[in-house]
């Protein structure tokens, strides 16, 4: 029973730690998906063509590989090294380690890709109609993709959004290949050092609670935006 | 003076010129139908006045003042295309109302969202949303759809809709009211709504250009028949004229058709 504890403990730091990557990577990745879906939508070439290609690396090679490509390679180049936090605050500085922000950058740019062709999905599959209403109206553009497309847009990706999302909460596992602290990174240890297995399968479950509590919630969402049809 | 005046209206895509030049002129307080077989540009002509379309060659003039000219070399900008194409309103055959917003707030978004761009203190903000409301429950009335305010478009007949559409174009005040077709989308019990709703607003004076295919409707509806055939005005005048002795080949095989399949 105290081994159970103890080890329900650690993971739950491991899933602390987990969890601020994955929080984080859609804080950046959302915004910057956006703003790729508009780029890969650009009638200017010259900003619709490199987006495209970036998309394309992003979703055409392993999240693995890439997560070594951010850690290693401006090192390797000479082009810069990840930052170490330095606020004194320990444990602060010890979350937010090098690798940590570099496994971020990774996830955060990767998912960004696939958000951006969800979006360019989502926003494409709205109707001429809605937009030239908007405009006869005199609406401004902003105004008819705030007010108008965006609500629209949002129902119509919640579905695979929450797949992505789902997606991205086992993901964060992957940063152990860096040896980013989070919660596979925790039940190994536990394997390695003290030869237990079953830390892996309580980890596991610690996943699937939380992606019960995300399918919960996006339910939630989709009943919210049941009002209308469109 | 004419209230609207159209002169030598040219538009292509690509090679092919669907708008051969166009002139007309509307006065104040008249309706105008279009009619004319599918393809002859009734709709594109539409788009034209409405700046959803740029046309090639001519101009548009409203009250005198010409909002339109195709030779003008500087570009409009956004802003003064969004001014000048509010002298116009377009009602379209799939309405295209916002499906998340209530009947009311379909009719009131773009009149607050207008408010934005006047720098207004709190006080005088307040009373024109107020003013926008007001307006649009008279507006509903009109309709008649007071009693589905509160409702979702996906909740109305396409009939219902239709006339929340011309509502929420009546909010902005148009010069001129445009529709296309707005009753081809609708099962036939439901046109008679749609067409009484246009008939009233036709006794309160409003200017109106009616594309349609109801020929019973245009007839008794209009000041002025234009007939359009491969992207000309073929045919022109008063229904009289333009239904009883038509000049043209072209209108009378058209009216005949019609009048067969109706
Ligand atoms: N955006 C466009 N690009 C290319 N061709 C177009 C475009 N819009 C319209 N056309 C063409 O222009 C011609 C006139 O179209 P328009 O929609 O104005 O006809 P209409 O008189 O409204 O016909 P209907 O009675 O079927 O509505 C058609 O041949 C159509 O294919
Ligand atoms: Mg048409």
């Amino acid at each position: 029973m105290e081994v159970f504890l103890e080890v329900c403990s650690r993971l739950t730091d491991g899933f602390i730690n987990a969890f601020f990557l994955f929080i984080l990577t859609l804080v950046f990745s959302l915004p910057l998906g956006l703003i790729m879906s508009f780029c890969t939508m650009s009638k200017f070439a010259p900003l619709r063509i490199p987006v495209k290609l970036i998309v394309w690396v992003l979703r055409g090679t392993p999240l693995m590989l890439q997560i070594f490509a951010i850690f290693y390679l401006p090192g390797l180049l000479r082009l810069f090294v990840w930052p170490q936090m330095n606020t004194g605050w320990e444990w602060f500085d010890s979350t937010f380690s090098t690798r940590f922000i570099a496994a971020l950058v990774a996830f955060a740019i990767n998912y960004a890709a696939y958000f951006s062709e969800i979006f360019r999905g989502g926003i494409q599959s709205i109707s001429q109609g809605q937009y030239e209403a908007g405009q006869v109206l005199g609406m401004t553009k902003s105004q008819i993709f705030f007010k108008i497309v965006l609500l629209q847009v949002v129902k119509r990706i919640i579905p695979p959004m929450s797949n992505e999302i789902i997606t991205l909460i086992k993901d964060t596992s992957l940063a152990n290949t860096i040896a980013v602290y989070e919660l596979i990174y925790e039940a190994k240890e536990f394997m390695t050092v003290d030869g237990l297995i079953w830390p892996l399968f309580v980890a596991g479950a610690f996943y699937l609670i939380f992606v019960g509590l995300l399918t919960i919630l996006f339910n939630h969402m989709e009943k919210k935006l049941d009002y209308f049809r469109s | 003076m004419a209230l609207l005046e159209v002169k030598n209206i040219r538009k292509s895509f690509g090679k092919s010129e669907v708008l051969k030049g166009i002139d007309f002129s509307l006065d104040k307080g008249k309706v105008l139908s279009i009619i004319g077989s599918s393809g002859s540009g009734k709709t594109t002509l539409l788009r034209c006045l409405n700046f959803l379309e740029t046309p090639n060659e001519g101009t548009i003039s409203v009250d005198g003042n010409i909002i339109f000219n195709a030779e003008d070399t500087h570009r409009m900008s956004d802003d003064e295309i969004r001014k000048n194409r509010l002298h116009f309103g377009l009602v379209f055959q799939q309405f295209n109302l916002f499906p998340q917003y209530t009947v009311l707030d379909n009719i009131t978004l773009a009149p607050k969202l207008r408010l934005n761009e006047e720098k207004l203190t709190k006080d005088e903000k307040k009373h024109r949303i107020d003013c926008i409301t007001e307006n649009a429950w008279e507006l509903l009335k009109k309709v008649g759809l007071t009693e589905k305010s509160g409702h979702y478009p996906c909740q109305l007949s396409g009939g219902q809709q239709q006339r929340v559409a011309i509502a929420r174009a009546l909010a902005l005040t148009p010069d001129i009211l445009c529709f296309d077709e707005p009753t081809s989308a609708l099962d036939p019990e439901l046109t008679g709504e749609v067409l009484s709703v246009i008939r009233d607003l036709k006794s309160s004076d409003s200017t109106m250009i009616i594309v349609t295919h109801e020929m019973d409707f245009a007839r008794h509806v209009s000041d002025e028949i234009i007939f359009m055939a491969n992207g000309i005005i073929e045919e022109q005048g008063t229904p009289e004229q333009v239904f009883d002795s038509p000049k043209s080949p072209l209108t009378r095989s058209f009216l005949s058709k019609s009048i067969e399949s109706y």
